[in-house]
């Protein structure tokens, strides 16, 4: 059998659909020397894209749930109950999905010895947690409302409150690492990460919604915040509409 | 049918330690006693050749006899091996060091007919990388299954170059260049 040798075609950055940001986004400074700039080489999706890691019930405790309940007492801060739900693109719920997700705490610091923002640490809170979805492919969390705080990427550069979310998906073309943000945040015009993706609607995607519904009264505000997960690049001239 | 809007990724920003690399998930993907174990280890590098000390690499990977423990894979003919889920996650040190011990998966098929080098998946997150950066780990010693694989065989020699692992060190040596002259090769996926 003779090796086929034609190239593979070729997906310039720039020119990549769907709702993704693009590698290379100049008003993040962090992109300038690690954004990969070449174009990426499109191959057929064969078994290895096609699968991807699934994990059990002995990978989380229920604790990793409770942000506010992994230390001797409360964190300071606005608690909130995060529940939403893991979809494919086609809309079937993804159940026993690994959420994992991490945040600074009510004063807008990270537990990491990187993070030297003036502002106080919570001796309980350390800002990780993760779930499994349920057969509705439901997670939820409870924390509390991580504050805003400020970065060094521009002259006044402040991150709009955030929360950072990592799903596996049903194989490795679904895997998304994403960040979710609060309605009506007064930092969204200025947050060079956040408008990174150029599609209004698709940035609206990333904002979760107060839902009075999952409020609990005299205990915690309640946010809701659904992800939707799909392969995006291998299919530039197939790009889902909005709706 | 209706398709719903995709999220989009963001960065995993510089703290992505706090919740992605506490223990249970690890870089071992089998255990380092085991006597098929390779290590694999390499460095995450920026353009000016610096290491990116706040990455992680994920690796995901067929087992020794080329199967993948998913429900994709219905190749039942191929044993699964109890505990091997074929997954890898490592941060990346000061130096943009990571390190993940494994096997050498078996081949898997391609779509269009006959079967693909043994390769492992490679996933790359860190500051400054707006969405994940994918490529492929190739093995050294795969010269024959190497030159016919299907992916390998349609890249450029420099590309090709920049997926093959070097043997040495004990094991195996994978570098990956975020950017500039010695960069990797990713994929759209």
């Amino acid at each position: 059998m003779s090796v086929d040798v034609r190239p593979f075609p070729e997906l310039v950055d720039a020119e990549r659909a769907g709702p993704d940001p693009p590698y290379d986004h100049f008003d993040y400074v962090g992109t300038r020397l690690r954004a990969p700039k070449e174009p990426l080489v499109i191959i057929p999706s064969t078994l290895t894209e096609l699968t991807g890691p699934a994990f059990g019930e002995s990978t989380v405790d229920p604790r990793d749930a409770d942000l506010t309940r992994q230390h001797a007492g409360q964190p300071l801060g606005e608690r909130m109950v995060l529940s939403g739900r893991v979809l494919g693109s086609d809309g079937k719920p993804l159940r026993g999905q690994l959420v994992e997700i991490w945040q600074a705490n009510a004063a807008g610091r990270y537990a990491h010895e990187v993070d030297d923002h003036d502002a106080p640490l919570d001796p309980n809170f350390s800002g990780a947690g993760r779930c499994l979805t349920d057969d509705e492919g439901r997670y939820q969390f409870v924390t509390v409302k991580p504050g805003a705080y400020p970065w060094k990427n521009h002259t006044n550069a402040w991150r709009p409150n955030h929360i950072h979310f990592s799903v596996f998906g049903r194989a490795l073309t679904e895997r998304l690492v994403t960040q979710m943000y609060f309605p009506g945040d007064p930092l969204f015009p200025y947050d060079p990460i956040l408008n990174s993706v150029r599609d209004p609607k698709a940035r609206e995607r990333m904002i979760s919604m107060f839902d009075l519904g999952l409020t609990e009264p005299e205990w915690a505000l309640g946010f809701r915040w659904d992800i939707v997960v799909g392969g995006k690049n291998a299919t530039p001239l197939e790009e889902p509409h909005d709706d | 049918m209706t398709e719903l809007g995709i999220t989009p990724a963001q960065t995993a920003g510089p703290y992505l330690r706090i919740g992605l690399l506490r223990n249970i998930l690890t870089p071992n993907v089998v255990d380092p006693c085991d006597p098929r174990a390779i290590r694999i280890r390499g460095r995450l590098t920026d353009a000016a050749g610096d290491g990116v000390p706040d990455g992680m690499v994920e690796t995901w990977q067929a087992n020794a006899a080329g199967r993948y423990h998913h429900p994709a894979d219905d190749r039942d003919e191929l044993a699964l091996e109890d505990g091997f889920l074929g997954f890898g996650r490592s941060g990346t040190e000061d130096d943009g060091r990571f390190e993940i011990v494994t096997v050498k998966p078996g081949r898997v098929p391609w779509p269009e007919g006959g079967l693909q080098a043994p390769h492992i998946g490679v996933t790359v997150f860190a500051r400054g990388l707006l969405k994940h950066a994918v490529t492929r780990l190739y093995f050294p010693d795969e010269t024959e299954a190497n030159a016919e694989d299907p992916v390998l065989s349609r890249l450029r020699p420099e590309q090709r170059a920049s997926l093959v692992a070097v043997a040495g060190d004990g094991g195996l040596r994978f570098d990956i260049c975020l950017q500039g002259p010695s960069h990797t090769t990713f994929f759209a996926v």
